[in-house]
């Protein structure tokens, strides 16, 4: 599944259940402000269920060593441990093998992994990147970084005015100087949830490898990489209510094992002299030195917990909360929606009247009401749309229509104040 | 937390629905831009100073009420100040909303209704941005980022 999944093929999570999957989360225990707390920027960064927390709380208290090398038995319960998680990936994004996963930092970390070892050795003078307008900065700066340092072309093919790429013109800016190609799944700033198939079998016709930003779509939708047929796909474990700082770059096999390492160090390596070393088979080879292993841990029993719901089932109940919201916010006075794009995930980015975000932020603050304000690290897509900053609602698996009235109310803060 | 209208006073609205001296100075003596990357708030200040006097001082840009209120209720503050004066007032604002233990000066005028800022750590850079912006001004230095 590549798109939001419809409403009326799936159930839809019940307010109950809902309710039920708040009590997961220790966070929703606490008061905000002395208001119940209404958790609304999830696609910055999604709050933990206390089976996350607990996991990396057993690791770190029951069986934590150093992983791969030790002969004891620790170590080998740290090893099973990590190594377990890869198949859990490999199953939430339906890869071909278990070492087509590769542990990093984040998404950020793994885009400049793919532009440091698939690309760089690829690129000269002349050759070009293709991205989108609606890129968030981790999906630009590495690029141009490595643009600078060879002499490519970073090449951005526009967004329409509901914020969605135009296939024809994204078509029509792959050449045979075209290197490489990073777009991403789900805007941050927009919703959008883009037609990576159809762009990605765009750039398979010229030969070109794709990468495919999955920050902000794991697990707000089900992602295939064998249907998508894409080369590289990556995400953040916070944003799937796993632990900040653990992220996953998904490679084909083959093209993981022509790559060159992105860092040395030790666990990379097969066999070290000072004269020459020989690297490690992936994805070892792309991971130096200790992992990130209670990180690793955690990711793990977030993506238990979310396959347990269901991702088709956390869509189905984002994107009903994302209608919703949509037609409420369309009858606050002033409110202006940033993105209206036919196929939308849980992002809804406005405006109202002339009161800037920041302001708005601060008064839903105080109404136990957390959103984002600001550019979204996606400058480029304000600079489209000539506006500094945007307010942005954005849901996850605990939200619920309740949430989406508080805001909605605490709007009307906003319009005695500054209207 | 302390209530919105700690923070959101009377006077920060009003300067910020109706800013004062939100125009260009020509001729100007000093000239700098101000930019808060975290906000992205944008503010140019433009001054003429004569005989160690600000006799006049504008600001434009776009930014959220804090930064556009501070701004205005700065301009209105400064005009007719010694530029070792108003150097003495920056730090004294400085302080306002960066230190707990600060009290408002009667010295600070009408600028004092910004203390409530220092209860929300976020924000402090969006009333400071101005007062920087002005102090590279008169520095003689073209830009300052609150970074």
């Amino acid at each position: 599944m590549s798109t939001v999944t419809p409403m009326q093929t799936h159930d839809a999570v019940t307010p109950l259940a809902v309710e039920r999957l708040r009590a997961d989360f220790p966070i929703f225990a606490r008061p905000m402000n002395g208001k119940r707390l209404v958790f609304l920027d999830n696609a910055a960064s999604a709050q933990k269920p206390e089976a996350v927390i607990r996991a990396i709380d057993e690791c770190y208290g029951e069986y934590y060593a150093n992983i791969h090398r030790g002969v004891y038995q620790l170590s080998q319960r740290s090893t099973q441990a990590y190594e377990a998680v890869r198949g859990k990936v490999r199953a939430l994004l339906n890869g071909a093998d278990d070492r087509e996963v590769v542990f990093v930092r984040g998404a950020t970390e793994a885009i400049n992994l793919v532009a440091h070892s698939y690309v760089r050795p690829r690129l000269g003078p002349g050759d070009e990147i293709l991205i989108t307008g609606m890129e968030h900065h981790s999906n630009i700066v590495p690029w141009q970084l490595l643009c600078e340092e060879t002499g490519a072309t970073l090449v951005v093919s526009p967004i329409t005015d509901k914020g969605e790429v135009d296939v024809e013109d994204f078509r029509s800016r792959l050449t045979a100087r075209t290197k490489f190609v990073s777009i991403v799944h789900v805007s941050n700033a927009l919703g959008t949830v883009n037609p990576v198939q159809e762009m990605i079998a765009a750039a398979h016709e010229f030969g070109v490898a794709v990468l495919v930003d999955g920050a902000q779509s794991v697990p707000h939708l089900s992602v295939d990489v064998a249907e998508l047929d894409c080369d590289f796909y990556c995400f953040s474990g916070h944003k799937i209510y796993g632990p900040s700082g653990v992220g996953v770059l998904w490679g084909r096999l083959d093209l993981l094992r022509e790559m060159r390492p992105y860092q040395g160090g030790g666990e990379m390596i097969r066999y070290v002299t000072f004269e020459r070393s020989e690297f490690a088979e992936p994805p070892q080879r792309f991971e130096a030195g200790t992992p990130n292993i209670a990180g690793v841990v955690g990711l793990g029993a977030a993506i238990d917990y979310v396959c347990a719901i269901g991702t088709e089932r956390i869509a189905a109940h984002e994107h009903a909360l994302l209608e919703y919201a949509t037609a409420r916010l369309g009858e606050v006075e002033g409110v202006r929606i940033i993105g209206t794009a036919t196929a939308k995930a849980g992002v809804i980015s406005f405006l109202m009247g002339r009161v800037h975000p920041h302001d708005i932020g601060t008064v839903l603050d105080l109404e136990g009401v957390a959103i984002r304000a600001g550019h979204h690290c996606a400058q480029p897509v304000m600079q489209r749309y000539g506006i500094p900053a945007t307010a942005r609602a954005s849901f996850g698996l605990y939200n619920t229509y309740d949430d989406v009235d508080v805001l909605v109310r605490a709007l009307d803060k906003v319009r005695e104040l500054f209207i | 937390m302390s209530d919105l209208r700690d923070l959101y006073q009377e006077v920060i609205l009003d300067h910020n629905k109706h800013p004062r001296n939100f125009r260009s100075v020509e001729p100007h003596s000093h000239q700098a831009n101000g930019y808060n990357p975290l906000c992205g708030d944008r503010v140019t200040i433009q001054l003429s100073v004569e005989g160690g006097v600000i006799a006049q001082i504008g600001f434009q840009g776009d930014g959220c009420a804090i930064s556009t209120a501070s701004a205005s209720l700065m301009t209105e503050a400064l005009e007719g100040r010694t530029v070792e004066e108003a150097q003495a007032l920056f730090d004294r604002f400085h302080d306002l909303v960066t230190r707990d233990d600060a009290y408002p000066e009667a010295a600070l005028g009408k600028i004092a209704v910004l203390a409530g800022v220092r209860d929300y750590p976020m924000r402090v850079k969006c009333a400071t941005l101005a007062w920087h912006t002005l102090h590279a001004a008169l520095a003689e230095k073209d830009e300052v980022s609150t970074e």
